[in-house]
């Protein structure tokens, strides 16, 4: 068990390998009740929070779901974020655990006419239910087929079901009441999810080069440095951050977050380990692991621009001694 | 939990297993419990001296890096390329193929301070 933002959190239930190889392979479910539940209702919502973040809120239709940032006036990240339109003037945004309370005091801090915000984190569980095999457990438990579209939310009872994850799989999150997380944990396991720790949910993130907030996000990067583009609307007439963005985007990037790849035998990679290219300390790693799936280690680290491109050949130094890793297309693993 | 009765135990929960003036050295079931799945293992080089309580050796789980500890000092005289191939040997087999190296014991004095079974099976509450 760790303390992972004020939560007591397990690391793994059974083996981190045996849990990323069942989600991968099968289905896991991990509780992600620590992940933060805020609600927007009123008219003026949807452009309240465009005003706010990065992606379009305007193009949702009820029912669906995008992954989007909230940057601060210089463009770096505070948070990113999924948004889910549930009605033409309801909104449910699901926030990093570790930035609940900074996330609601920014949006409380810039609350426009007639926009209801509530921070419901503390009564909400959630359940990540992931894996090709995540259908049957979807089945098993609500009696019908699982949406086959991604970003889709739903109202079950007393919670939502969404077709999101961090894993990369086929899958749904169950966000429930918190007086109901232990049935809904024990349902989903009686369905033939195997329970994973948060090892498992770093490992498979990783391979899929999802970012971490904290790790690979932080307000001293933009999302255009982190690769995230295509999650900016850069023709929305403003948000927070924007101006900045445009400014960084004509001057040119600085750096970007690059995926890279061991090519040698070599220790497991893992956060703040120094890259070099051409006999310099050129960044260091933001995350790093030894990729269960393709048994090689893996890491993501911002790094200059011009040595940020796929194929380029670089050096991890770990403990004093360097490995040779080149910088990969994303994602890292693909089926 | 396996706690062998011929071995001696250091309090950072590796084992050593005296022949004569050769001590063979690897980490308890304990200790490979408490790691979980072991994803690399680096044997210290062949000739490396070290002192008791200095770290031989590093392994590493998915979540982290582990040092090592050799329980008295000496010469090493050997190390398991074994482990270095498959790791994971550390997990199915850590009193026997898991071994980790062999050292020359400068001081058998050393090995008294060691625990034996049972102070070792009290410390992790076996």
């Amino acid at each position: 068990m760790v303390d992972f933002a004020g939560w007591e959190m397990p690391v793994q239930y059974g083996g981190i390998l045996g849990e990323h190889k069942a989600v991968r392979e099968q289905v896991g479910v991990f509780d992600i009740s620590h992940m933060g539940e805020f609600f927007v209702h009123g008219s003026g919502a949807s452009e309240w929070l465009d005003a706010l973040l990065t992606n379009r809120v305007e193009r949702l239709a009820d029912g669906e779901a995008q992954y989007s940032l909230m940057l601060n006036e210089a463009g770096g990240v505070i948070d990113d974020l999924i948004v889910y339109r549930l009605e033409q003037d309801s909104f449910l945004l699901v926030v990093n655990a570790a930035k609940i309370d900074e996330d609601a005091a920014w949006m409380r801090g810039r609350l426009g006419e007639g926009i209801v915000f509530e921070d419901r984190s503390a009564d909400f569980a959630a359940l990540a239910v992931q894996g090709p095999q995540a259908g049957t457990v979807f089945e098993k438990i609500f009696g019908r087929p699982m949406p086959s579209a991604r970003n889709r939310v739903e109202k079950v009872e007393g919670g939502h079901v969404v077709t999101t994850g961090y894993t990369g799989e086929a899958g749904f999150e169950w966000i429930v009441p918190a007086v109901r997380a232990v049935d809904a944990w024990r349902r989903t396991l009686a369905a033939g999810a195997v329970p994973c720790g948060l090892g498992a949910r770093d490992t498979l993130r990783l391979e899929m080069c999802y970012p971490l907030n904290g790790s690979d996000l932080g307000p001293e990067r933009t999302p255009l440095e982190a690769g995230l583009g295509f999650f900016v609307d850069l023709e929305k007439a403003d948000f927070v951050g924007r101006g900045a963005l445009l400014a960084q985007k004509s001057a040119g990037l600085p750096s970007k977050l690059a995926a890279l790849m061991v090519k040698e035998k070599a220790p497991p990679i893992r956060s703040h380990y120094p890259v070099w290219a051409d006999g310099t300390v050129v960044g260091e790693t933001s995350s790093g692991a030894l990729s269960p799936s393709l048994g090689v280690g893996i890491a993501m680290a911002y790094l200059p621009t011009a040595l940020a491109v796929p194929g380029r050949e670089v050096e991890i130094e770990v403990r004093g001694r360097r490995f040779r890793a080149c910088v990969q297309k994303k994602p890292l693993y693909q089926k | 939990m396996n706690v062998p009765e011929n071995l001696r135990y250091a309090e950072s929960h590796e084992w050593i297993l005296v022949e004569g003036d050769t001590g063979t050295v690897g980490i308890t079931d304990h200790a490979q419990t408490e790691l979980t799945d072991i994803v690399f293992a680096e044997p210290p080089p062949i000739g490396k001296k070290v002192a008791a309580g200095e770290v031989a050796a590093v392994v590493e789980s998915v979540k982290a890096a582990s040092d090592i500890y050799s329980p008295v000092g000496g010469e090493v005289i050997a190390r398991n390329e074994a482990v270095e191939q498959n790791p994971a040997l550390l997990n199915t087999d850590p009193f026997g193929e898991g071994w980790i190296f062999k050292i020359k014991i400068t001081n058998p004095g050393e090995i008294e301070s060691l625990k034996d079974p049972a102070a070792y099976r009290a410390q992790i509450g076996a």
